[in-house]
């Protein structure tokens, strides 16, 4: 297999501030519709890595190449036209807009000042916004503004903020932080439904949550992989029980 | 619930929704019936005056109170836009009969005072009231989009781009006044008499001149609602909001701020240049800081969510600075300030904050069963843009 083949093929990824490697020569590769978990202590580059990934923050070395075109060499929102969403980790919606609204700024379209100027609301685009809603279950909320919304209906909201773009490899930094248990559980849900058709990867602390979603995990220390594999295997690394799991 | 179950037609969003519809019905019968009624020839006048500063207001509601841009050099589009406008009528009014005296005839008193022998290249097209009128809108506009492409697309935002613009205004005016011969310096461009030969001093053509402002102005208010209604405005608002989050969603956020700043600029523009015609001098009074920053207090004032609000606030403000300025000269800048820390700390939405706040429901329950209910204009998170 070439690593073309892969959806993402990071490769001696390095990024170093004032001379402090926070990400340093990593290298790994997402398939098309897997679920990737990358865990690892605080500091360990987790957030970086999709910085890196999306644009918010230039590499010093090195290449990120999704379907063949190389990440880092594009501005933020080529990045996103290419494919790639992100999910921060603070619900990052606006909060002056309506939940509807919220949600038709994030459509994929007239994304120009031409077109946004032109742009006209139309059944299909109220449809498609009403579906994503429900998807999210926020179906009830859209009339709402977004910043009346609790915690983790912020969240949902943004990821149906990146639903809706329908992006083929989706990032998400801690989704279900902050959240209560049954929060947790509809998360997990809506996870594990909107990621049949694409990839994902995740940053999370919560195990179980992990568990519940992950094909593969990535542990980082330090900017470095500290080891990679199913959760089992992870889980029993003794280097990653060492630095993280704790005994 | 209701604003996105229905389907608005483009053309609905020039007027806006049914409160907003008479909050413009109600502002254009003033400035079109009850002014030119209530007032005299001299401050029906006066008003037109200050009328010119609601369309740099306007503009401020799309740059600063939509899109969080706030920029404290709207005095360099006010200027020169007035400045293309002066320097058509100046040459219209240097013919070489009347400028007979001077040791060059046919060009403008005060080069021939700065020992200016012929007329400069850039004043060449100002012969053409076209070409003019093309020139009040392009040329500040252009100045707005270079400045604009400059700054943002190095991602320049916040206090420092406030700063930069504040830095322009001063530069402009500085450069004014040290031009004399070219620009005629600190007196500005005076002496303004005709318009194609139609005498603009006089009470009639004030009058005219008055009613082509209001129109203006009233049509200018409608393009920017048509801004602020279509996608672009829930933009404009996103990137206020949260601009990372606009920007990883796709969108060149660069542009639409340059966009914005380009329209307020030319909206200035058109105030500066009826505010020559109907004045009948343009001067760097007009172009630098102190001005610069009234023209964002006015703004304040009204209301910088509020369209409408901003034009009442330029109205206003104006009104209390010739009432005060004929009285107490020296306390109208003090007023202004405390006019502005009020503002700031107490009601930050400005005039139309205060009666979206107190007036609003009090009207709506007068007149429930005429009036829809609005949804409030005024998102309580936007304090201390």
């Amino acid at each position: 297999m070439t690593t073309n083949d892969f959806l993402l093929s990071v490769e001696g990824l390095t990024v170093s501030f004032d001379g402090f490697k926070a990400v340093n020569d990593l290298s790994f590769y997402v398939d098309r519709n897997e679920i990737r978990v990358i865990i690892g202590p605080n500091g360990a580059g987790k957030t970086t890595v999709l910085d890196l990934i999306c644009g918010k923050t230039k590499a010093t070395a090195g290449s990120v190449a999704f379907k063949g075109s190389e990440l880092t060499r594009m501005s933020e929102h080529q990045i996103v036209k290419a494919g790639v969403g992100r999910k921060f980790q603070t619900p990052s919606i606006y909060e002056d807009l309506t939940v509807f609204e919220n949600l038709e700024v994030s459509l994929p379209m007239a994304r120009s000042v031409s077109g946004a100027l032109m742009f006209r609301r139309s059944r299909s685009v109220v449809e498609r916004i009403e579906a994503v809603a429900e998807e999210i279950f926020l179906a009830d909320q859209l009339g709402k503004r977004a910043e009346y919304l609790s915690h983790g209906q912020k969240q949902w909201l943004e990821i149906g903020m990146l639903l809706i773009q329908e992006p083929e490899l989706l990032m998400l930094d801690e989704p279900v932080a902050g959240m209560s248990v049954s929060e947790r559980e509809r998360t997990a849900e809506l996870l594990n439904r909107i990621t049949r058709d694409r990839a994902v990867i995740v940053i999370e602390h919560d195990m179980k949550f992990v568990k519940n979603i992950a094909h593969k995990v990535t542990v980082l220390h330090q900017g470095r992989i500290l080891s990679e594999g199913d959760i089992n295997k992870v889980q029993n690394d003794p280097k990653v029980i060492e630095v993280y799991l704790g005994h | 619930m209701k604003s996105h179950t229905t389907l608005p037609s483009r053309w609905s969003y020039f007027l806006g929704d049914m409160s907003e519809r008479i909050g413009l019905l109600l502002f254009a019968v003033l400035i079109l019936v009850v002014l030119p009624l209530g007032l005299d020839s001299f401050r029906l006048n006066n008003a037109g005056k200050y009328l010119t500063y609601a369309f740099v207001a306007v503009g401020l509601v799309l740059c600063w109170g939509l899109g969080g841009i706030l920029s404290l050099g709207q005095g360099v589009f006010f200027g020169l836009g007035g400045y293309c406008m002066a320097m058509f009528l100046k040459l219209e009014a240097s013919d070489p009969e009347s400028t007979a005296i001077q040791s060059t005839p046919g060009i403008p008193d005060f080069m021939d005072w700065n020992q200016i022998t012929a007329l400069p290249w850039f004043w060449e097209p100002f012969h053409s009231l076209p070409l003019t009128l093309i020139a009040v809108i392009v040329v500040p506009t252009l100045f707005a989009y270079v400045l604009g492409v400059a700054m943002f697309k190095r991602r320049v935002g916040g206090v420092y781009f406030a700063i930069i613009t504040q830095a322009v205004a001063s530069i402009l005016s500085i450069l004014i006044i040290g031009q004399q011969g070219l620009t005629g310096g600190v007196n500005g461009i005076t002496d303004l008499r005709t318009l194609l030969g139609w005498d603009i001093r006089s009470d009639d053509a004030k009058t005219i001149l008055y009613f082509v402002n209001a129109v203006l102005l009233i049509g200018v208010i409608m393009l920017a609602r048509f801004i602020k209604n279509c996608r672009l405005g829930r933009i404009l608002v996103a990137i206020r909001d949260k601009e990372d989050r606009l920007r990883f969603t796709g969108y060149d956020v660069a542009n639409f701020k340059v966009f914005v700043f380009c329209v307020a600029a030319a909206f200035s523009a058109i105030g500066g240049a009826m505010f020559t015609l109907q004045v009948g001098f343009m001067s760097p009074s007009f172009v630098g800081i102190v001005p610069s920053i009234e023209m964002v207090v006015f703004c304040a004032v009204g209301g910088r969510l509020s369209l409408i609000g901003a034009a009442y606030g330029a109205l206003i403000v104006n009104y209390a600075k010739t009432l005060l300025s004929e009285s107490f000269p020296e306390l109208w800048l003090l007023a202004m300030g405390a006019l502005f820390i009020g503002v700031v700390m107490v009601f930050p939405y400005g005039l139309a904050g205060l009666y979206e706040q107190y007036l609003k429901p009090w009207v709506a329950e007068r007149f429930r069963r005429r009036l829809p209910a609005a949804e409030p204009v005024i998102p309580p998170s936007a304090v201390g843009q």
